[in-house]
Order: C-alpha cells, then sequence, then structure tokens
C-alpha cells in the first residue's frame, strides 16, 4: 500500500506541479485542476476509515503523501486537509470535499465554542491561518465547557489577507459570525493544542520532503556547472557542503518519520516536538548550502530552488518554532530528571 | 533520486528483554561509579570487566557458535552495544576485538585462526589493537611503508606504527604491512598480520593524549618476525580487507554518544525546573540525540537485512561526531561554568574531560574529511 500511495503522489506531483503552476498560484490563483486531481486521486482524506469516505492509512503512510507534497512545493492546503480531515472523523463528524483548514494555529489565539439553542457558538479570531479564505471550511478545535469540542464551521469574517514567504495565504479569521456545521467532543485526551501539535508533525515531513529536493537539486546543479574546466561538484569545498547537507535531509527525514510512527502508536507529542526541533533545524541550514553550491542563479526568481527554500523558511516558524518545541521537550525532559534521559529516549 | 534510505527500523520485542539484562548487569557490575568514569565511555580498559561481559555472551554475539560466538542478531548486538556505551562502562579491552578483528578473521583468516582466536575474544580474554597509521600515514592508509620481506618460514617486519590505541595493554594487534612494493599502485602489495603484541623486535612506546592521559602508542618493528601461520588472507589482498575492517568500525552505534554523560550532568545540574533558554538548549539537544539514534537503529536494520551501509555509517558517523562535539560547546555557552581537572563539581569535572577528548570524536575511525568523500561519492560527486 505505502510504495503504491508514495508512486501515484509522485507521479501526480511531478505531472502537475510545473513551475507555471507555482507562479500562478503566488499570484492568487486557485489551483482548481490540481485540487481536483489530488482529491480525485484520495490524497485528502488518508486518515479517515474507508466506511468514511477516506483512504483508512496510517499515519506512517500518510507521511509519504505530505512529504512528496513538500517535496513538491504543491501549494495547497493539502498537509491542513489530512490534519483537518483527521479530526473531524476522530470526532465522528464526517468530512466534506474540498480543501479545509485549522484553528487556531497561534497559541495565543482565543478561540471559543459554546452552545447556542440546539447548535453551537464559535467566538474569537484565529490569525494566521493557512489559506484562511480560500479553504472552504475551517476545522476549529477549541475549548468548551470542560472538554475540547472538534467544530466544521464555514464562512468565517476574513479579517486580513496575508501570506508567508512563500506566498502562501495566511489570513486572519473572525470566527465569531463563522456557521457551525457540525461539532462533536474531540476524542480522548485531545485539548486545543492538538492543532499546533499535529500541525508540527505535517510541517516537519513537508520541511523534511522540501530537503529532499534541495539535496537532489543542488547535486545535479554541482554536476552540471563548469568552472575553472570542470564541474564544481569535483571542488571538495562543494563536495563537504554537499556531504554537510546531506546529512542534515537523512536526519530530517529520520526524525519526521520517527514521529508519524509515533503518531500511530498514540501519545506522539516528545516525537513530534524533536521532529520540528531537528527538521527546523536542517531546513534553515539546508536551505544556506543548497543557496551556496547554487551561486547567484539561485537567488533569482527565474530559479526554482526559492520555491522550496522560501517554503522551509516559513514553515519551520510555522505550527511553533524550533525554540517553543525544544523549550517544551526540555522542560519535559527536566522534569523526567538526569537518570531517566536515557531509559526515556530508548523507551521511545 | 535514491542517494540513501534511512528507513524507520524497530527493535524486535524481545530486544527488551536483553536491554534489561544489560541494564541490571552494568548497574550491579559498576555501580558506584563517579560521573567522570561514566564519562569516559569506550576510554575504560579493564579485562575483569570484559571477561564478565564474555561471560554474559555479550562478545561475538552475531558469530558462529562453533567459534565461541552465540549467533544473535545485529540489533539484539545493537541494543548491547547502545546500553554499554550510554553507561559508559570500560569496554575497550574486547571493543576492538569484538568490533573489528573478529569480524575480520571470522572472514578472512583461516581455520586455524579461527578457532584459536575467536572463542578467547569471545570469552573476553584477548584484547587487540589496531596496527593501520603510521607517522607519514594516516588518512592516506594506503602510503603505509612499513615492510614485511618474505623470510624462511614467515616475515621480517620493520617500521613504525602510529596511534596504536592500547598497543601496550593488548595481546595483538592486527597490523597493515607492505610485503610487496608495486610501483605507482599503492594498494597493490598490502597485507593483514596478527602480531603478538609480546614478540620480539616490537617496541611499544606511548603517545601521551594532550589530557595527560596514556591509550595512544608508537609501535616500532625492528626485524620483529610474523610466522606464516599469523597472515591474515592472502599475501596482497590488504587493502581490500582493509576497506571491510573500517567498514566495521564505522557502521557502530559508538558514534553519537561519546558526550552523553554531560548532557545527562547538564541535566543533573538545571534540575526539574528550568528556565526558558535551559530547557530549550536541553531540548535540543535531545531532539537530536533521539533522531540520531534513530538513524543508527537503521544502519543496525541495515547490517541486519545483510545490506551494506557503507555510506549511510558515514552519513550517521558525520552528523554524529558533530553533535558529540558540540554538546560541549553549548553546555559552555549555557552554563558559563569552568571546566576542571580533579576539583570542581562532577559537571565541571566531566565538562574538562569531555571537552579535552573532543577534537578526537572526529579523527578516529575516519576524519571528518574522509568520511564527508565517501558521502560526496555517494551522492555521485567523485
Amino acid at each position: 500500500m505505502s510504495t503504491m500511495l508514495a508512486d501515484v503522489v509522485t507521479r501526480l506531483f511531478t505531472d502537475r506541479v510545473t513551475k507555471e503552476l507555482i507562479e500562478s498560484a503566488e499570484k492568487g490563483e486557485w489551483p482548481t485542476a490540481l485540487w481536483g486531481a489530488v482529491e480525485e486521486n484520495g490524497l485528502t482524506l488518508p486518515l479517515v476509515p474507508e466506511s468514511r469516505g477516506g483512504a483508512g492509512v496510517t499515519w506512517q503512510e500518510t507521511y509519504d503523501i505530505v512529504r512528496a507534497a513538500g517535496r513538491h512545493a504543491v501549494p495547497l492546503p493539502l498537509a491542513e486537509t489530512i490534519v483537518a480531515s483527521w479530526l473531524l472523523s476522530s470526532a465522528g463528524i464526517d468530512a466534506p470535499s474540498g480543501p479545509l483548514t485549522l484553528a487556531p494555529v497561534h497559541v495565543d489565539d482565543r478561540v471559543r465554542i459554546s452552545r447556542a439553542g440546539s447548535g453551537w457558538r464559535l467566538s474569537g479570531a484565529a490569525t494566521r491561518v493557512p489559506w484562511g479564505a480560500t479553504a472552504g471550511h475551517v476545522v476549529v478545535v477549541a475549548g468548551g465547557d470542560g472538554q475540547a469540542i472538534v467544530a466544521l464551521a464555514a464562512s468565517p469574517r476574513v479579517m486580513v489577507r496575508d501570506t508567508n514567504l512563500a506566498l502562501e495565504p495566511r489570513d486572519t479569521i473572525e470566527l465569531d459570525g463563522a456557521k457551525v456545521l457540525a461539532a462533536a467532543p474531540a476524542a480522548g485526551e485531545m485539548t486545543p493544542a492538538v492543532v499546533r501539535l499535529y500541525g508540527a508533525l505535517v510541517r516537519s515531513a513537508q520541511m523534511a520532503g522540501g530537503l529532499e529536493y534541495l539535496l537532489s537539486q543542488a547535486v545535479r546543479y554541482a554536476g552540471e556547472r563548469k568552472q575553472f574546466g570542470k564541474p564544481i561538484g569535483a571542488f571538495q569545498a562543494i563536495q563537504h557542503n554537499l556531504a554537510v547537507l546531506a546529512g542534515h535531509t537523512a536526519a530530517a527525514g529520520m526524525a519526521a518519520a520517527h514521529a508519524f510512527r509515533a503518531a500511530d502508536r498514540g501519545d506522539p507529542t516528545f516525537e513530534i516536538a524533536s521532529a520540528k526541533v531537528r527538521v527546523g533545524e536542517a531546513a534553515g541550514i539546508g536551505a544556506g548550502l543548497a543557496h551556496q553550491v547554487h551561486g547567484a542563479i539561485g537567488f533569482t526568481y527565474e530559479h526554482s530552488l526559492h520555491f522550496v527554500t522560501r517554503r522551509l523558511w516559513s514553515w519551520r516558524a510555522e505550527f511553533g518554532g524550533e525554540g517553543v518545541w525544544a523549550a517544551e521537550l526540555g522542560r519535559e525532559v527536566a522534569a523526567r530528571g538526569a537518570d531517566s534521559l536515557w531509559a526515556h529516549v530508548t523507551s521511545r | 533520486m535514491a542517494i540513501f534510505h534511512f528507513a524507520l527500523h524497530e527493535l524486535p520485542p524481545e530486544t527488551n528483554a536483553l536491554r534489561m539484562e544489560v541494564r541490571d548487569f552494568l548497574r550491579e557490575t559498576l555501580g558506584g561509579r563517579s560521573p567522570l568514569q561514566g564519562a569516559g565511555s569506550w576510554g575504560g580498559f579493564d579485562r575483569e570487566f570484559s571477561k564478565k561481559v564474555g561471560a554474559k555472551g555479550w562478545i561475538g554475539m552475531r558469530w558462529p557458535k562453533q567459534y565461541g560466538g552465540h549467533e544473535r542478531s545485529a540489533l539484539e548486538r545493537y541494543v548491547m552495544l547502545e546500553e554499554m556505551l550510554a553507561a559508559g562502562a570500560p569496554v575497550s579491552a574486547h571493543w576492538v576485538a569484538d568490533r573489528q578483528s573478529g569480524p575480520l578473521l571470522l572472514r578472512y583468516g583461516t581455520e586455524e585462526q579461527r578457532q584459536r582466536f575467536l572463542p578467547r575474544i569471545a570469552r573476553g580474554e584477548l584484547a587487540f589493537a589496531i596496527g593501520m597509521s603510521e607517522p607519514d600515514s594516516g588518512s592516506d592508509l594506503a602510503s603505509i611503508r612499513t615492510r614485511a620481506e618474505r623470510v624462511d618460514g614467515g616475515y621480517r617486519v620493520n617500521g613504525t606504527k602510529v596511534w596504536t590505541s592500547n598497543a601496550h595493554l593488548s595481546d595483538y594487534m592486527i597490523a597493515l604491512f607492505r610485503t610487496q612494493v608495486v610501483p605507482d599502485k599503492k594498494h597493490a602489495g598490502l597485507t593483514q598480520f596478527l602480531v603478538d603484541c609480546k614478540s620480539p623486535g616490537i617496541a611499544i612506546t606511548p603517545i601521551v593524549d594532550l589530557d595527560g592521559s596514556h591509550h595512544f602508542n608508537m609501535v616500532v618493528f625492528e626485524d620483529a618476525f610474523v610466522p606464516d601461520d599469523m597472515r591474515v588472507g592472502d599475501d596482497g589482498n590488504g587493502w581490500n580487507q582493509v576497506s571491510t575492517e573500517l567498514a566495521y568500525e564505522r557502521s557502530g552505534p559508538e558514534r553519537y554518544l561519546s558526550s552523553l554523560a554531560l548532557l545527562i550532568e547538564t541535566i543533573r545540574e538545571i534540575g526539574k525546573e528550568p528556565s526558558e533558554r535551559e530547557a530549550a538548549v536541553i531540548g535540543r539537544l535531545v531532539a537530536h540525540l533521539t533522531t540520531l539514534r534513530q538513524m543508527s537503529i537503521s544502519v543496525g536494520g541495515m547490517l541486519e537485512g545483510g545490506e551494506n551501509p557503507n555510506l549511510e555509517a558515514a552519513v550517521v558517523k558525520d552528523v554524529g561526531t558533530t553533535f558529540e562535539q558540540e554538546i560541549p560547546e553549548v553546555i559552555h555557552g549555557l552554563l558559563g561554568i569552568e571546566p576542571t581537572v580533579k576539583h570542581g563539581t562532577d559537571l565541571q569535572q566531566v565538562l574538562g574531560y569531555i571537552m579535552q577528548k573532543a577534537p578526537s570524536f572526529s579523527l578516529r575511525g575516519g576524519t571528518r574529511e574522509v568520511l564527508r568523500g565517501i558521502i560526496a561519492r555517494g551522492l555521485g560527486l567523485r
């Protein structure tokens, strides 16, 4: 299953996510045909059980989809839709078709949900929501009276339209007037922080994919570009930069894969925090090295390298940057005590 | 582009019992040591300890039973190794033989050599040293000049080996000598030998580390005689064999745990309620640690599957030694304490110890530059 899915994803993105398509998305155009193809191939609801119209695969299999989306700089809220549809289905709500997004993505956003007659009412604003103005629905996890509630909402008021560095929409939305189409108690011990946690998980996979792209492009370029009568990849200085990039790429892929496995097992905070920290660090270093190898041409808009490097620079900050997750991890490790460190690491 | 493949690998559940067994053994055997002693990791040479490890069946774990081995899996060996290293166990008296000399003999040795040496190695009774580098040959190993000339019944050896860890404590050395000089073909004419460290014509003198400790040696051969039956493999096949041996050396999990004791003592120092900055620094190091461990297990999984993970092992070692070396720098930056020798707190002494050992992390078993060359070759750049 896993390789089949990975093959489908890779073929689809290789064929359809062209430079022109990404450029047009950067100008604000919604890639309708691409979304249709992604949805048709069943990539949007991998974690939703087949009985509810999804693919019913594991997080580990989902990793291949999300990583490929990062590798190809797919300009869609695919990772967001995957997490949002999983949240809905875990609360017993059917996922609608079309792109979904998530809120709240920021720790300081105060979003509340309360009973309003026979239905529910949301309140508060959510800042910098991915595709907040263009996604058909927003999935909100909010504190209610006691237990967290998962809500499917539509038509929030858009307060600010903005983007990240890669010109992916990041909009601030007001939830007060949004229509709550369905709501149900969140599964298990989920809190509103679940959005940030699983957002961090999918960003780690996207970044791991992005790094794979950077490595393959940089190695290819180093073999093609000639200076001083030979390919620049023949110079040790370049080789060593690429070796370092390879190390960070490998570490990023492993950290992300580890986190996705933990998501299947449950209680994945340790692994997701580790992944966001390790992959985010690799993203910064990797982007720098890939640009260095590419020289001035990689700095131009004309060249495609930046489609991924600009994403990496934004993604590493989204759903909590390295510092935030490292501190969370550090507090957990400190609370367990020095002599439990090794036992804890080997138990994961 | 599939350059390398690190696949997430699962340690089988049965390794858990082994892990607990190793932990219990180490607690009983090594309990009460100071943090500084634990920081020594694979520096400690303790024959009694090695015999106890041998008695537990944890040396030669993967070797055939007919040679005293235990026919266990690569992942079981992995688990045993990482527990030994994490605890800073004094493994030096059996480490080299278990990791590379034994596997080398298993692959290239004669039947008589296997029967003579492997069971004793597996019992923890024989310590091995590695005779590769020479004064003028470090990373460029194929340029070695120590000559082994054919004489009646064996070889006469003249030349000098350096950086020979624990040669003064070891029983045997597996050494690489030049048996033929082939003009313009430095990789040809090399041959490996089992050398009895106590035999005549061999003078071992200390090379003291910058921190004053002695584990390196210079080994001078002056008309030393090595009998025919101590040659390992065919005359002239040395380069091939030594490449295999170095792959054994590089593929283990030991390339990221050297500074673990310092991380643990730092966590003890900052206590259960760290500041935001302390928490972030510690958390970042733990994220690196846990990722490197998964990478290392992945290499173990490839070994278990009979694959040849040379490239992946080089990647783990490069990333791992960078991490090991970074820890004392990061802790220095975080706590601003002075590293000390003998005096000061446990943490200060561990910091002083690791700081002075750290330069060696990216030198031993192939320098960082050599490893990055291997990775570049794997990337198709050379």
